[in-house]
C-alpha cells in the first residue's frame, strides 16, 4: 500500500505568508505537494468555520499562516486569529479531536525557506499521527 | 448622571401597609445603598409589588416589565405593564423561565425606548444582557434592571404538571422563601430545579434594583440594594430610605448556596467528561440531535438577524456530497449536524453564561447546557473572562494582548 499522504488546507495572508510561500516558488525550494493554499487577505479573516469545516470532511492538518505578531498590514489582524485559534483548539480538544491538527505560524514575506521548511516539517508530523479520525466517522 | 426633573420630596414612607421602611441612613457615596422592605402578614411577594408599585407610581419608571402568573396557575409570562394597577398578580419569584428576557430586553431597547423602563430579571438574564449590551444588542440608557435573588427555576412542562397536582403556586414560593432565609434550596419533595439552575453559581444578581431574600427572614423584612442610578431619586422621592444594615448572615447563606452549587457543577463537568471521551463519543451521544435549531433560537447569546446555518454557506453541488460519500462508503445526510455544534460553540462559547434554555429547548433531551458550560469553563479561564461580569469589559473575540497565547506551531 502507498505510504499515507496527509492534505492540509492552507489559510495564508496576502501580505505575509501567502507571499512567503510564492517566495519559496521563486527561489526554488522544495517542499512536500501536500497543501492547498486558500488566499485571503489576513489571517484576521480567517473564519473558524471553514477551519471546522476543512477538518469535518477529512481534511488532515490545517495551517493557518499570517505576519509577525506587529507586523500586520492591518495592524491587529494576526493578534485576533491567534485569538480564534486559540478558542478552536479548546473547543476540538474538549471534544477529543486532537488539536494538532491545527496550526499556526507567522511567516513574513521574506522566509520563502521557512515557509517551505513548515510545510515539510508538518507533512512529517501528521504522518506519524495518522490520517484523520473524521475520515473513519461517516456520520461526521 | 440622570437629571431628576420636577423631584419633590413626598410624605415620608407611603401608607403602604405591606411596607414600612428602616430609618439610618447610609454613609458611603457612589456605592449601592441597602434598605430594608417590611413585610406583612408573610406576604412577602406583595412587598415587593408594593415597592415596584411606588417605582412605577412616583414616575422613577414608566413601565415594567415582569413575570405574570397565567391565569391557570400552571407558568409564567412576561408581561409590559404600564398601569401600575396591573401589578397584582405578579410575580416577581417566578419559578419558571419560559424565555431569557435578556431576547426580551434586546426587543425593547435596541430600537427607540423612550420611557424609562425596569425589568425584573433573574441573575443570569441580566448576565446575559450584560453580554448583549457588549454586542450592542441591548441600550441600557433608560432601561433600568432589576433582580431579585433566584432559588432556581422549574422546566416550564414540570412546573405545569407540579401546579396541576397541587404542588405549585404559593405554598411552593413560601417553601422555597423559607429555605433560601438558610441556605438551603435543593430538594422539594421530588421536584428537582433546571440542571443549568442546580450547577449555576450566580444566585445573586448585579443590578440597579437587587431584591435580597438570601439570609433574610422573608415573612417579616427581606433586603433591597439599590445602584448609584436610582438611589438619589428614590431617596428624594421617599420611597425608601436606606440604612446600612444588612443581613448578618447573608454572608455565610449565599456562600453555601454557591458551594453548594458549584459542587454540583464540577460533578455534572465530571460526568460529562466521563461521557464524551473522544469524537467518536460526542458523536454517539450527539447523534440523537433531530436539527432543530432550538438551542439556538432559545440561547440569548446568539443574536445574529441572520444566522450562517440558515444561509447557503453549506448548500453543495450534489456531485460533492456523492464524491464525499465515495470516500468514505457512505455520509450521513444531511450533513452538517456536527459542524452546527462546534461552529454554535465556537460563536458563543466566550459568552455563555450558562442559563441552560437550550436545555430546556432540546426536544431530545441532549446535555447542550453542560456542554456549552463545560467547554465554556475551559475557554472563558483562558482570558480570564468570566461572562455578565461587566459591561465595561470587552469580549475575548474583540480584543487581544500582545504578549499572550504562545499557541504558534512547530518549532523551526
Amino acid at each position: 500500500m502507498a505510504e499515507f499522504e496527509p492534505r492540509i488546507v492552507a489559510f495564508l495572508c496576502h501580505w505575509c505568508t501567502y507571499t512567503g510561500a510564492d517566495l519559496a516558488g521563486t527561489t526554488r525550494q522544495q517542499y512536500p505537494p501536500n497543501i492547498r493554499i486558500i488566499h485571503l487577505m489576513c489571517s484576521g479573516a480567517v473564519d473558524s468555520i471553514y477551519v471546522m469545516k476543512a477538518l469535518i470532511d477529512g481534511a488532515d492538518g490545517v495551517l493557518i499562516g499570517g505576519c509577525h505578531p506587529g507586523d500586520c498590514h492591518y495592524q491587529t489582524g494576526n493578534y485576533k486569529a491567534r485569538r480564534r485559534v486559540a478558542i478552536l483548539k479548546g473547543i476540538l480538544s474538549q471534544m477529543g479531536f486532537t488539536e494538532d491538527r491545527i496550526w499556526l505560524k507567522w511567516i513574513s514575506a521574506s522566509e520563502g525557506k521557512l515557509f517551505a521548511d513548515t510545510v515539510t516539517k508538518m507533512v512529517e508530523e501528521l504522518k506519524r499521527m495518522g490520517s484523520n479520525p473524521m475520515k473513519q466517522l461517516w456520520d461526521a | 448622571m440622570r437629571k431628576i426633573e420636577n423631584a419633590k420630596r413626598s410624605a415620608p414612607a407611603c401608607g403602604r401597609q405591606a411596607m414600612r421602611i428602616a430609618i439610618t441612613k447610609g454613609e458611603t457615596l457612589n456605592m449601592a445603598r441597602h434598605a430594608v422592605v417590611k413585610v406583612s402578614e408573610g406576604r412577602t411577594e406583595e412587598a415587593i409589588i408594593g415597592f415596584l408599585k411606588s417605582l412605577l407610581e412616583k414616575g422613577v419608571i414608566e413601565a415594567i416589565l415582569i413575570p405574570k402568573g397565567l391565569p391557570s396557575g400552571e407558568g409564567f409570562v412576561q408581561a409590559l405593564i404600564r398601569d401600575p394597577g396591573k401589578l397584582n398578580g405578579v410575580s416577581a419569584l417566578s419559578l419558571t423561565m419560559p424565555v431569557q428576557s435578556a431576547r426580551v430586553a434586546s426587543n425593547l431597547t435596541v430600537k427607540n425606548l423612550g420611557k424609562r423602563v425596569a425589568a425584573v430579571l433573574k441573575a443570569c438574564e441580566i448576565r446575559a444582557i450584560v453580554e448583549l449590551t457588549k454586542f450592542l444588542q441591548v441600550k441600557l440608557d433608560s432601561f433600568y434592571l432589576i433582580g431579585i435573588d433566584c432559588p432556581g427555576t422549574f422546566e416550564v412542562p414540570d412546573y405545569a404538571k407540579m401546579s396541576q397536582e397541587g404542588k405549585g403556586g404559593e405554598k411552593l414560593t413560601k417553601a422555597l422563601l423559607k429555605g433560601m432565609a438558610k441556605g438551603e434550596t435543593s430538594v422539594l419533595d421530588g421536584c428537582a430545579f433546571r440542571t443549568a439552575c442546580q450547577m449555576c453559581e450566580y444566585p445573586i444578581p448585579q443590578a440597579d434594583i437587587v431584591f435580597k431574600l438570601f439570609g433574610y427572614q422573608t415573612d417579616q423584612e427581606i433586603g433591597v440594594e439599590i445602584g448609584e442610578k436610582l438611589e438619589k431619586e428614590i431617596e428624594e422621592k421617599g420611597i425608601l430610605s436606606f440604612s446600612e444594615r444588612e443581613s448578618t448572615n447573608r454572608k455565610d447563606v449565599i456562600g453555601k448556596v454557591i458551594a453548594e452549587r458549584t459542587k454540583k457543577r464540577d460533578a455534572l463537568f465530571q460526568e460529562f467528561k466521563g461521557m464524551i471521551k473522544d469524537l467518536r463519543s460526542f458523536l454517539d451521544r450527539f447523534s440523537t440531535c433531530i436539527r432543530c435549531h432550538n438551542c439556538m433560537v432559545a440561547c440569548p447569546i446568539c443574536y445574529c438577524k441572520e444566522c450562517v446555518f440558515r444561509t447557503a454557506v453549506f448548500e453543495h453541488d450534489g456531485d460533492q456530497f456523492l464524491r464525499w460519500a465515495d470516500r468514505k462508503g457512505g455520509i450521513r445526510m444531511p450533513t452538517d449536524t456536527l459542524i452546527f455544534h462546534f461552529i454554535r460553540m465556537s460563536h458563543m462559547v466566550t459568552s455563555c453564561i450558562g442559563c441552560g434554555l437550550c436545555d430546556s429547548a432540546c426536544p431530545s433531551r441532549l446535555p447542550v447546557a453542560t456542554l456549552f458550560r463545560s467547554v465554556g469553563d475551559r475557554i472563558q479561564k483562558m482570558f480570564q473572562y468570566v461572562p455578565g461580569r461587566d459591561v465595561k469589559e470587552t469580549p475575548p473575540v474583540a480584543s487581544f494582548k500582545e504578549d499572550e497565547l504562545k499557541i504558534e506551531s512547530g518549532t523551526l
